[in-house]
């Protein structure tokens, strides 16, 4: 699955944009610790701290696949606006 | 702890510890190659596997046995403060997804084995590319001698290493058996070997802890209890720093702290040659890019993990050597034959990373010292058998480190690796989307990030050292205090940067760049890709 070389293709899609926001979301949510530095709410007795960043374990999963299907549709359409 | 041995336990751990040993040994026939005398085959498992086996081998890998023990032992010791590795390993995919694909490329189009290969061909530079390798077998070093730590950690609470009195060669007996079988069939197997023993180790690790945290907290009386019990235990007074020992979140000053030493940890961690090698051996590129979407299985486990630290304080289990606190848990909350299982997942937990870091660390000496430095007409056999015999010697010298010195030097130089590995950042992933940093600059940047961290590093003080007494200190400029490693990357880059500038305006020669832009996108099954299986019904 090789990037063909950009010719009359734009660098920046909207589709690639996304992809960006999805990798850059966790970066925010994490460095952003104000925002989390707290025990309540508890859920099932865990402190919000650490089950708030346990969730973003999943949430970040979550916007990993979404880029990483993002991205084979984005080569898969470039590859058939190819030579192909 | 219980006096003597605890028979049942040891019975069930060497039992595991045996049939790794066997597979270990079996590992050389898997997938077997017509050509087993190259650094492809041995050093890199073929090239060969697919998503699950990767995913299996950096989850070993990264995952070990010292994870196991010192994550929780942080939080054991200070709250809040330690649970910082749950957003680290968060924000570590998505930096791998975007660089690391292109690092695999470029490696498979030109036969690249180790992060100093690429260095030297993108930038012509042999001086970059040996400061890259030394720093690579520094920082892996202290790395493999805390695995050792680990399975030390847990011998200990089985009662076989023996006490202070015991003597020397009696205790430390267990200790040299396991890593003799480890380093003979690393010798003969190659990464095959810690890869097949790693589908054990995960499937132990994932039991134990799923068991841990639902048996261990029901015996607690619950997760309520048990935080109540720690925040109780945190509130106290350390009458070492006149400060309260710890916190269930962290405060107003170790926010900073908290997101720099996530964030600086998690750009560090691809920069280990052991995680290198480790995705260099997969198969295609969207393996690569697939594993980023399920390794974080093993950050989910990772946070369930750092919660043991709080149940041990609320089981009152109290340790001086906050490295033992949870085997300790385990040996008092379980039944014998478990924590057996459970000390089987760390000692074993200690194996894989150990095997890939001493084969991670012999490729680095052989394609980056010897055969550039010393013999450059070196064969792929001879190659092949200088980085067998260097992967012994890597690992008997993590051996003498633990044996003869004392715990906290490993834990210091290990805490010093992560900071320099940091340093090598920018001449590999920066060379990995542009040419425009100039070779020198890099070098430059480099010598600046490692003597402003090692020092910075050398006069933080703590209650017990007065050296490498932890990884923060103030950001200068900035007050706040932050992960040292992540300052001197920063710094790092200026230099880099100004340099650049200066080098580009003098017109210092840039060297030869043997790559072109496509080698960073080529896949699988593209031309010129080399020694490569047809793209099978996996890759897509």
């Amino acid at each position: 699955m090789s990037e063909p070389t950009q010719g009359k293709q734009p660098v920046i899609t909207p589709v690639r944009v996304v992809i960006a926001l999805c990798l850059f979301a966790p970066f925010v949510a994490m460095l952003w610790v104000s925002s989390y530095a707290k025990v309540d709410p508890a859920f099932a007795g865990v402190p919000f701290f650490y089950w708030y960043q346990m969730l973003w374990v999943v949430i970040s999963t979550a916007l990993t696949m979404l880029a990483y299907q993002l991205w084979k549709r984005d080569q898969r359409a470039r590859k058939g606006g190819d030579a192909r | 702890m219980k006096d003597g041995v605890n028979g049942v336990a040891l019975g069930v751990f060497v039992f595991f510890f045996l049939a790794v040993t066997v597979m270990g040994f079996l590992a050389a026939r898997w997938r077997k190659a017509e050509n087993e005398h190259s650094l492809d085959e041995w050093g890199l498992g073929g090239r060969s596997f697919g998503t699950w086996v990767t995913w299996f081998l950096l989850g070993g890998d990264l995952y070990t046995a010292y994870t196991f023990v010192a994550v929780p032992a942080a939080i054991y010791a200070a709250g809040a403060a330690g649970f910082f590795a749950v957003p680290y390993t968060i924000l570590v995919y998505p930096l791998i997804f975007t660089f690391l694909p292109r690092l695999w490329s470029v490696s498979h189009k030109h036969g690249y084995v180790t992060t100093s290969d690429f260095v030297r061909g993108r930038f012509g530079s042999k001086g970059l590319s040996l400061a890259v390798a030394v720093t690579g077998i520094l920082a892996t070093m202290p790395y493999i001698a805390l695995q050792l730590v680990g399975i030390q950690a847990v011998l200990d609470v089985m009662g076989v290493g023996g006490g202070e009195t015991t003597h020397w060669f009696v205790k430390d007996l267990p200790l040299l058996i396991a890593f003799g079988v480890l380093a003979a069939y690393t010798y003969s197997s190659g990464l095959r070997a810690p890869a097949l023993i790693a589908f054990v180790k995960d499937t132990l690790i994932y039991i134990v802890i799923a068991v841990a945290i639902i048996y261990i907290p029901i015996k607690l009386g619950g997760f309520d209890e048990i935080f109540a019990k720690a925040g109780e235990a945190f509130a106290q007074t350390n009458p070492a720093t006149g400060k309260p020992r710890g916190a269930l979140a962290p405060g107003e000053a170790g926010q900073w702290t908290y997101a720099t030493l996530a964030l600086g940890s998690a750009l560090a961690l691809f920069m280990y040659p052991h995680s290198i090698t480790a995705t260099l051996s997969s198969r295609s590129r969207n393996v690569i890019r697939r594993n980023t979407t399920i390794l974080p299985l093993y950050s989910l486990m990772l946070g369930l993990l750092a919660l043991l630290g709080f149940m041990a304080i609320a089981a009152g289990i109290k340790v001086k050597n906050g490295q033992l606190a949870i085997p300790q848990l385990f040996e008092t909350m379980f039944p014998d034959w478990f924590a057996g299982v459970a000390f089987a997942a760390i000692g074993i937990g200690a194996l894989v990373p150990a095997a890939i870091m001493s084969i991670a660390a012999a490729n680095l000496f052989t394609r980056n010292i010897y055969k550039d430095f010393i013999k450059k007409d070196a064969t792929p056999a001879q190659e092949t058998k200088v980085s067998k015999l260097v992967s012994l010697l890597v690992k008997v010298g993590a051996l003498v480190f633990v044996l003869t010195m004392d715990k906290t030097v490993a834990i210091n130089f290990q805490l010093l690796g992560g900071i320099w590995i940091l340093q090598t950042f920018p001449a590999l992933v920066g060379g990995l989307f542009t040419r425009w940093f100039h070779r020198w600059a890099l070098l430059a940047g480099w010598a600046v990030g490692m003597v402003y961290g090692t020092a910075a590093a050398y006069g933080v003080a703590s209650p017990t050292q007065k050296h490498f007494g932890g990884s923060a200190a103030e950001i200068p400029g900035i007050g706040e205090i932050g992960y040292i490693g992540l300052t001197a990357f920063v710094l790092n880059v200026l230099v880099t940067v100004v340099l650049t500038f200066v080098l580009k305006a003098v017109k210092a020669p840039e060297g030869i760049d043997e790559t072109s832009p496509e080698d960073y996108t080529a896949d699988a099954g593209d031309p010129g890709v080399k020694d490569l299986p047809p793209v099978g019904a996996e890759a897509h």
